[in-house]
């Protein structure tokens, strides 16, 4: 906002905020639109245009982030997906020790039996976290991974059982229709399972953020997003695109590679960071 | 990737090749146009207004108005400028003795997976490639280049356990290549956001130690309009060398590439086409103009 102060209202500089922002152009273009097209454009100080502008913002943002809580008898089951190297592996680590401090007993699956050293690397986490793991071997299948670990999470009457899966590229129908068969097969174990499925989503990533959340939501019914490496200096505008299209409300925010670098979205919190 | 820059970019061109004549008022909405498919195409916001600027400088420059076909020399334009920016030939590695390459770059943009594939490639042009671990930061960062470096079949350093200085490192992989019956030394580094301070004088330190002949920086051709920022802090901090441009086997539209080559003006090397090893492939930008453009 200081950029802003102090200046008659600059539009152009409004709409490379917007832009740089990585909210993409149809949205820019409809905030652009919404503050032009005010009785009051002509009048509108600097300030008030970004406030006026964050305000539209946060109108598409949900008003509350919806929490993790646990089923009353059964494990809640979380499956972490996404494109390559967004930050599940570590999203699923934070996740456990998010729900670890709310005195939630939590078990990780290493579904990711693609990538190499997948399964070490969610095995460090859950070493660092003192957290039950459940392994398989490297090329096995995911899905009986995952249905083996709801089976062990369930007898220990563990709260919340996360997976995380092999990052895969939206576009490859194959690895799509993989995760497509975990849901499945979850699903044999519990009809709800999973009862939750977070996209998790790089804060630097520009327009094709949405048709990642498009295609793995076709494949897999997204419940919610996770927008991590906001600690660089990647807004995550892409993910109000997401919200605004596809109705899928962010849900958490990572802002670091350590454990505790995770916390709820907050829209406001969110905007002002971006704007 | 770029195909809905290119779609665009033929209805604007079929636009314009449909007027006989070419007025300043033609050109500056076909600009206009030009500006924002760049902007959905992840091209950033700066990069995009100074090459809509050059190009709108050159067609209406005299020869061009006064043409026959106004309109088809407006493409050829587009097409030189844009050929230009992503930089002529592909360049070769420097592979001068004693042949270091460094891989940098934002956290999970595919550094390790991209040291590996140049190994295998290396291997396969008849270079005796060495991976080095130099990820002293990530869970099991280690192990994954070591895994990696058995499927390709070269060898690889790995540091004492629970050593943190990476330094330290590069100076011990340094004298083990020395023993070792390689070539090549590619060094794979741990993910650094740019902003991050600490962390980007840390690997500047390795550079200056290392004095490497090549400094990639690997990027996700789905960045957005952080990319400028990226290039800049890790070009300032680092003088790469050359680009990495990773994942282009999905549909990402890749704008950053054009805009990490202009504010580094260097050359994109290699392009990552998939998560297996031989999935690699020398960049070759004359090409990836054409598809832009669909010509
Ligand atoms: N700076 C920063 N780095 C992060 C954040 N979240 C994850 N990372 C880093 O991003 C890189 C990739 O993280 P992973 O968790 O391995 O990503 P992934 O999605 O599991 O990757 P694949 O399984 O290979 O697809 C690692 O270097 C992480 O430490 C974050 O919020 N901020
Ligand atoms: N589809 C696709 N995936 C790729 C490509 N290059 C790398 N990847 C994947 O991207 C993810 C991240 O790759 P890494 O090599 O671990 O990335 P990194 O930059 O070393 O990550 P950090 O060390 O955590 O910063 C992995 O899942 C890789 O398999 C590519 O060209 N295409
Ligand atoms: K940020
Ligand atoms: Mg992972
Ligand atoms: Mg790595």
């Amino acid at each position: 906002i200081q950029k802003f102060s102090g200046k008659p209202v600059d539009w152009d500089e409004l709409e490379e905020s917007l832009i740089r922002a990585d909210l993409g152009v149809p949205m820019m273009t409809r905030i652009m639109t919404a503050l032009q097209g005010r009785e009051d454009a002509e009048k509108l100080t600097a300030e008030t245009v970004v406030k006026v502008a964050r305000e539209e913002i946060i109108k598409v943002l949900p008003r509350d982030s919806v929490t993790l809580r646990p089923l009353a008898s059964k494990t809640k089951v979380i499956l972490v997906v996404g494109v390559n190297g967004t930050g599940k592996t570590t999203s699923t680590a934070k996740l456990a020790y998010f729900l670890q401090r709310k005195g939630h007993s939590v078990m990780l699956a290493a579904a990711d039996t693609f990538r190499a050293a997948a399964i070490e690397q969610l095995g460090v986490w859950a070493e660092r976290l003192n957290i039950d793991i459940v392994k398989g071997q490297y090329n096995s299948d995911p899905a009986a991974l995952c249905y083996e670990a709801y089976q062990s999470a369930d007898r220990k009457n563990v709260e919340f059982l996360i997976c995380d899966t092999a990052g895969r590229l939206h576009t490859k129908t194959n690895l799509m229709g993989e995760l497509g068969k975990v849901k499945r097969v979850l699903a044999k174990a519990d009809a709800q399972a999973p009862h939750e499925t977070l996209l998790v989503v790089d804060a630097t990533t520009g327009g094709n953020a949405l048709q990642q959340a498009k295609e793995f939501h076709a494949a897999t019914g997204l419940t919610g997003v996770i927008v991590t490496k906001l600690d660089g200096s990647g807004k995550g505008g892409c993910v109000v695109a997401i919200q605004n299209e596809l109705g899928i409300p962010t849900r958490f925010i990572g802002t670091g590679e350590k454990m505790e670098d995770l916390a709820f979205f907050e829209s406001r919190q969110f905007v002002e960071q971006m704007l | 990737m770029f195909s809905l820059l290119a779609d665009k970019l033929q209805d604007v061109f079929k636009d314009l090749r449909g007027h006989g004549k070419i007025t300043e008022t033609n050109i500056t909405d076909a600009m206009r146009a030009v500006r924002m498919a760049l902007l959905e195409a992840d091209v950033e916001f700066n990069v995009a207004k100074g090459f809509i600027a050059r190009v709108k400088e050159k067609a209406l420059g005299e020869e061009v108005l006064r043409g026959v076909h106004p309109g088809q020399q407006i493409v050829k334009i587009f097409h030189d400028e844009l050929t230009a920016l992503l930089g002529g030939d592909n360049e070769p590695l420097n592979l001068e003795k004693p042949a270091r390459i460094m891989m940098v770059g934002l956290n999970g943009a595919g550094k390790t997976t991209s040291s590996a594939k140049l190994a295998m490639w290396l291997k396969k042009q008849g270079k005796a490639p060495l991976l080095i671990a130099c990820d002293l930061h990530r869970p099991a960062a280690i192990e994954q280049l070591a895994t990696l470096a058995r499927q390709v079949g070269v060898p690889c350093f790995t540091p004492p356990p629970g050593e943190k200085d990476v330094l330290k490192v590069g100076r011990l992989a340094a004298d083990w290549a020395k023993e070792q019956p390689g070539n090549v030394q590619i060094y794979d580094t741990a993910g650094r956001q740019e902003i991050d301070e600490p962390l980007i004088q840390e690997i500047k330190a390795l550079r200056e130690f290392l004095q490497p002949q090549e400094v990639l920086l690997v990027a996700d051709a789905a960045t957005g309009q952080q990319a400028v920022s990226v290039a800049t802090h890790f070009h300032q901090a680092l003088n790469i060398t050359g680009l990495v441009l990773t994942k282009l086997d999905g549909d990402a539209r890749g704008g950053a590439a054009l805009s990490m080559r202009q504010v580094t003006q260097r050359p994109i090397k290699f392009a990552g086409i998939g998560e297996k090893l031989d999935q690699f492939e020398p960049f070759f930008p004359d090409r990836l103009a054409g598809r832009i453009l669909g010509m």
